[in-house]
């Protein structure tokens, strides 16, 4: 089922937590609600739910205003960051509690409901705990378990509030490979908050990055990850490396430093944020060179397949610093030393004129 | 074993052995003095049967309507904010701190027939004041902390999120109270109930003034014992006082296991 939201606006007092906010979401795709916290993520969530009204805008359910609705009546199933299992239930009967809430009439038989049960534990791999209670469970089983439960009553969406952000590293990889699969199974239209990039960026077929109560972007991970709209989805997705300049002629000055770049659709003198990631920049220990950005290396982390080296601006862009990501066999090439004074030569550098926007 | 173990409990027993039990047995061990017959006499007394059943039945009732109203109390002021809050939260204790007699003077004051709400209930052929109704009234006002006390705390750490959970799977305002809220409070509603029944069992100060104190209609238990030892008939007095303690142990075992039970039952939980 799709979801559409229209010009969604909810304000806390003077806080606007959801800013005017218009989103698609196409039927049967996993989504993310990516952003920083406090960026209305939640919010909008909850919106979506039926936990929360919006000031104003409107919330379509397959095309139909469901903006009047309470959640009850409006058929999604949620998972909540803190799993809000019923403590005082086993695992079989929280997962049957939606079903035994039915109307009479609507209602399915015990055995039937007792069979459904069963299913949907096996679903989430957790049959053998139907008669454990929700303390007796691990993290990573609860969250599953709310996950059986909120599939139980058959929703016509799943929203999901950071799902695994309670859960240590090693389990949030484990479940949310675990959650993309059995989206793949299900094919029902989800939608899941969370902060996490990386988790974002693995699991969604679509991401919707925010900040502020606004969207930044919305895209698929590849395009939101190559091609970020603003320098907040810059920042935000994965490490970068800032430098403030201006562009002048078939280059960017950054202080007093020059560094090539061809300034496709920016404005001759305009004052520009520039962007590269530590893999896409180049250190350069050649004393003769006179472009690229001067630095002094900080320090050397040299474990893994690739080392990375922090640096600090030394000409223009003192008080700078830089990270820069290369293979272990180049720190040894150019023979890198703590201490050492190099230039540093973006291979790409994503510009974005300056607009009193910090990023 | 944790350490300090010995040292604890040879503490709490000897505690526990001065201060309670070793009056208690005294109360025992004069009333053995009336010898078996004079004990049945004693405590089976046309009069004393009828205060028993005002005193126990008077405090049972008065320590479910407390449960109701108690837990109305807690949730209102655990859920909403409104101005005044804190005064009212404050409010709450006072039945704590007011000398018994204070109410009990203060109650009979309303709800005698000439009093504000004697008044008004008089005409209705309703008798408050100097009657079992009256009784109830005073272990009413007295048990209103218990009840509110104990189920508040607990209702401040159930959180929001079951109720949204239960509402997303379509349970109604009804079905989430009774299926989700109320298993989780069950313990300490119970527990709230058995402190304020212990309680009223043993008030002696609001309910003489409001009582009227007829024989055989609105006497207290707690009046007879006073009453004989008025007369010197100490022994009279610790023999209805025994029956009084058993009968007390009894229903506040009961309670605390029917208490033990249901948080087992919520409770593996925690």
């Amino acid at each position: 089922m799709s979801i559409q939201v229209r010009q969604i606006h909810k304000q806390f007092g003077s806080f606007v937590a959801l800013d005017e906010v218009s989103i698609d979401f196409p039927s049967g795709q996993l989504v993310a609600l990516l952003g920083p916290s406090g960026c209305g993520k939640t919010t909008l969530l909850r919106v979506i739910a039926g936990l929360e009204h919006a000031d104003s805008g409107q919330v379509l359910l397959d095309g139909q205003d469901a903006s009047a609705t309470n959640v009850r009546e409006r058929q999604v199933g949620f998972v909540f960051q803190h799993y809000a299992l019923f403590r005082h239930m086993t695992v079989f009967d929280n997962v049957a509690f939606g079903l035994r809430m039915k109307p009479r009439r609507q209602r399915l038989s015990e055995t039937r409901i007792h069979s459904k049960v069963h299913e949907l534990l096996g679903l989430v791999q957790l049959d053998w705990l139907a008669d454990r209670f929700p303390s007796q469970l691990s993290g990573g089983q609860r969250q599953r378990i709310a996950l059986a439960r909120a599939l139980a009553v058959e929703p016509r969406v799943l929203l999901l509030d950071e799902p695994f952000g309670a859960l240590d590293a090693k389990v949030r990889k484990e479940l949310r490979r675990w959650l993309r699969k059995l989206h793949d199974e299900l094919h029902i239209t989800s939608i899941f908050v969370t902060h996490d990039q990386e988790e974002a960026l693995e699991v969604a077929d679509q991401v919707v990055l925010m900040n502020h109560g606004r969207v930044e972007q919305i895209g698929t991970p590849e395009e939101v990850y190559r091609h970020p709209a603003t320098p907040f989805v810059y920042g935000f997705l994965g490490a970068v490396n800032l430098f403030h300049g201006r562009v002048d002629g078939e280059g960017l000055w950054v202080g007093e430093d020059r560094v090539p770049h061809s300034s496709g659709g920016v404005n001759q003198g305009a004052e520009v944020l520039a962007y590269a990631r530590p893999h896409e920049l180049e250190i350069v220990t050649d004393r003769e060179r006179m472009d690229g950005v001067a630095a002094r290396i900080a320090r050397i982390r040299a474990f893994g397949a690739s080392a990375r080296v922090e640096l600090e601006g030394t000409n223009g862009s003192t008080g700078a610093h830089f990270e820069v990501e290369l293979a272990q066999v180049q720190v040894a090439e150019l023979s890198l030393q703590e201490g050492q004074a190099v230039r540093l030569l973006p291979s790409r550098l994503r510009v974005f004129e300056r607009q009193g926007a910090g990023g | 074993m944790l350490p300090g173990f010995g040292l604890t409990l040879g503490v709490t027993v000897f505690y526990l052995a001065l201060i309670v039990l070793v009056p208690l047995s005294a109360v025992f061990a004069k009333a053995a003095g009336l010898g078996w017959d004079g004990f049945v006499a004693a405590v089976t007394a046309p009069r004393v049967v009828a205060s028993y059943k005002l005193s126990f039945g008077a405090s049972l009732i008065a320590a479910a309507i407390n449960s109701v109203f108690g837990l109305l109390l807690a949730w209102t002021l655990v859920r909403y904010r409104f101005p005044g809050k804190r005064l009212v939260d404050a409010l709450i204790d006072l039945p704590f701190a007011l000398p018994t007699a204070v109410a009990g003077i203060a109650l009979t004051a309303l709800y005698a027939p000439n009093g504000w709400l004697g008044r008004l209930l008089e005409p209705l052929g309703v008798q408050v004041a100097f009657g079992p109704l009256g009784v109830l009234v005073a272990l009413v006002f007295i048990g209103v902390p218990f009840v509110v006390r104990t189920v508040q705390p607990i209702l401040e750490d159930l959180e929001v999120e079951l109720e949204e959970a239960a509402a997303s799977l379509g349970a109604s305002r009804g079905q989430t109270f009774r299926h989700v809220i109320l298993p989780v409070l069950v313990p300490a509603l119970l527990t709230g109930f058995a402190l304020a029944f212990a309680r009223a069992v043993g008030e002696y100060g609001s309910v003489i003034f409001i009582a009227g104190n007829i024989p055989l209609v609105s006497e207290i238990t707690p009046l007879m014992i006073i009453t004989k030892l008025e007369q010197f008939d100490y022994a009279g007095a610790t023999a209805i006082a025994v029956v009084m303690l058993v009968f007390s142990f009894v229903l506040l075992l009961i309670i605390n296991a029917l208490q033990a039970w249901s948080s087992w039952q919520t409770g593996r939980a925690r």
